[in-house]
């Protein structure tokens, strides 16, 4: 099967997810327990406010016909108004959406470095000291919380020692430095760990031998011959790292008050904006599904074995 | 004849394997202890963690709840080790008080999520066909969503409260256990053993308890480790974002939230809790990585 015939495949296989995604939400967010409307409106309800809100955006009706609304609308870009902002949904997450994508660009690759550094250092010296420090820096890196990676870096780098800025996003690309620093480093450990197993697999494969015996230092192995194949599960699972990331961006953007989509999730939950909520969410999920998407469409490219399975 | 002979094997394999199996684990297990000082260290300190939170009405001599007014955000002492917080109650009794809420949202959602998982995951992989299409697309689904904001949805719908949370972990995390628990049926449906009791007429539920729920055992055991951190980490986030544990409760994520505001003159109220989340987070970890590699040496390739 040719490699874009298998991606095609792929790319049709996610729908049914997606659709899911945007169902679950729907029925989470619309259908459980507990009136969104009168939630929404707190202590200034009003019975008869709360008729024409319903009316007004089609609550009266059935829940499928609502979700075929909800559906209808997401292919055209409409995903509603949120309450808080009196916004449209789609521009708010297009303003947010650079924030994010920006820290979690920044955050990938402190998360690859890191990672590969330690994965590569630790297959090399297997079991001796290096081996340790290596895993037990990228192990303790995924223990950590988030938020305390942050406050930490927040607390001796911005505030003692003040060599970054301590929240927002006014003097560009710095301020991300800490918060990408402390989401990276989260996910620098499954990188680390991934890296190392897959290196000394590959380490132990005949062609290595061979490299080796006409002439390569153990070194110019890896770089040279074992690194290339050892990555390709490494790039698949950096896309997967995105709904850690996005998880994690969210801790991120609260502490260093960074206006992106995990921020914008946050504002949606304390201003009772289910729209906004809503659309915030659905979007993240989708990226996670796209994010995988690529990874399998990656994979199938970089390694030609895979082919046939994907 | 074939099938006398099948019948044999398949009786005198499962003598084997129940013979093996509760013989190997205590063996594996202390194979484990003497090999992988760090599971039993790190297994050591989630003990004792576990009776400080039990008997800490006991062991320390302040209230968790009545402060001190006199003695506000005062660093850690000899008197209070950790310091105090900013109505002067003492940071470690309080942290102990935590640890109740912590631990117990770190195992009793990965319980029930293990459950439902488990369940899903065996009906998938046993009966395949629709049945596994249609439950492994859920899993699919729910996998999709960053899991963070998965919980906070579901938060947001249930509202805060001890009970919600264990549901909206649960809910978030059975996923994965289905897909661990479906890929081990399918390899196990293969094996001789199960072949040989579905070709003498044994029920399938049968067959499920019998054969194929104890052969995943230790996968799931190695598995419910790993999954305690991520619900700690989890809920410390929810209660971060102030969206988790509720007061009067507190778990650890809720004094990290409480204390943030204090960050730049107390660090301790706030970095004390965080520091007893990643020991647990850790501990859970190495005890986790010391388990697989005892009980589950298939896994140990991955």
């Amino acid at each position: 099967m040719s490699t874009l015939k298998s991606i095609v495949r792929r790319v049709i296989s996610s729908i049914p997810v997606l659709i899911g995604v945007v169902l679950i939400i729907y029925l989470i967010l619309r259908v459980l327990p507990g009136n969104a409307i009168a939630t929404m409106m707190g202590e200034h309800y009003n019975a008869e406010a709360e008729r024409t809100i319903i009316a007004e955006l089609g609550l009266d009706k059935p829940w499928y016909v609502q979700f075929w609304m909800y559906i209808a609308g997401l292919f055209t870009g409409d995903m509603g108004t949120s309450i808080k902002y009196h916004k449209p949904v789609s521009e708010l997450i297009a303003t947010y959406f650079p924030v994010t994508i920006k820290l979690s660009v920044m955050a990938a690759l402190v998360a690859w470095v890191v990672g590969i550094v330690c994965g590569v250092i630790s297959a090399m010296r297997k079991d001796k000291l290096a081996d340790r420090i290596g895993m037990g820096f990228s192990l303790l890196g995924v223990s950590v919380p988030v938020f305390m990676t942050a406050m930490v870096l927040q607390f001796l780098l911005a505030y003692k020692l003040g060599w970054f800025p301590i929240q927002g996003t006014k003097e560009g690309l710095v301020c991300y430095i800490l918060p990408a620093i402390a989401l990276g480093w989260s996910s620098a450990g499954s990188v680390a760990r991934l890296t190392r197993s897959t290196l000394l697999e590959v380490m132990g494969s005949d062609y290595i031998d061979t490299a080796r015996a006409k002439g390569r230092s153990v070194s110019g192995a890896v770089v040279f011959h074992a690194l290339r194949n050892a990555l390709i599960p490494v790039v698949t699972v950096m896309a997967i790292q995105i709904s850690s990331l996005l998880s994690g961006a969210v801790i991120t953007e609260t502490i260093f008050s960074l206006p992106g989509i995990g921020r914008l999730c946050v504002d949606a939950i304390s201003g009772r904006d289910v729209p906004l909520l809503q659309g915030s969410v659905i979007f993240a999920t989708v990226l996670v599904i796209a994010g995988n998407l690529v990874a399998d469409c990656l994979y199938s490219v970089l390694d030609p074995r895979i082919r046939k399975e994907v | 004849m074939a099938v006398f002979k099948t019948k044999t094997a398949a009786v005198s394999e499962e003598l084997a394997s129940q013979i093996g199996e509760s013989e190997s684990l205590s063996v594996q297990l202390r194979r484990m202890a003497r090999k992988n000082k760090l599971a039993v260290a790190s297994a050591v300190i989630l003990v004792l963690l576990v009776l400080a939170a039990i008997f800490v009405p006991i062991l320390s001599p302040y209230d968790a709840t009545v402060g001190d007014p006199s003695i506000r955000l005062k660093p850690p002492s000899g008197a209070h080790w950790l310091g105090t917080d900013e109505m002067g109650r003492d940071v470690l009794t309080r942290l102990l008080y935590g640890a109740r809420i912590s631990l117990a949202v770190g195992v009793v959602p990965t319980l029930i999520s293990m459950v439902i998982g488990v369940f899903m995951g065996v009906i998938a992989g046993y009966m395949g066909g629709k049945i596994d299409y249609i439950i492994m697309r859920f899993a699919d689904v729910m996998l999709a969503f960053p899991s963070l904001l998965l919980a906070m949805v579901i938060m947001y719908t249930l509202g805060g409260g001890m009970m919600n949370i264990f549901m909206a972990l649960a809910l978030v995390g059975w996923a994965s256990v289905a897909r661990v628990a479906r890929s081990e049926t399918i390899s196990l449906k293969e094996s001789e053993y199960v072949q040989a009791a579905r070709s003498i007429g044994v029920p399938s539920g049968r067959i499920i308890r019998r054969h194929i729920f104890p052969n995943c055992l230790p996968a799931l055991i190695v598995l419910f480790t790993l999954n305690i951190p991520s619900a700690i980490l989890t809920e410390s986030s929810l209660s971060f974002l102030g969206v988790g544990v509720q007061l009067p409760n507190s778990s650890w994520g809720l004094m990290v939230n409480m204390g943030r505001q204090f960050l730049y003159n107390a660090p301790w109220i706030s970095l004390a809790p965080s520091a007893a989340i990643m020991l647990v987070v850790l501990c859970c970890n190495f005890l986790g990585d010391g388990l697989r590699d005892a009980l589950d040496p298939h896994l140990n390739n991955e």
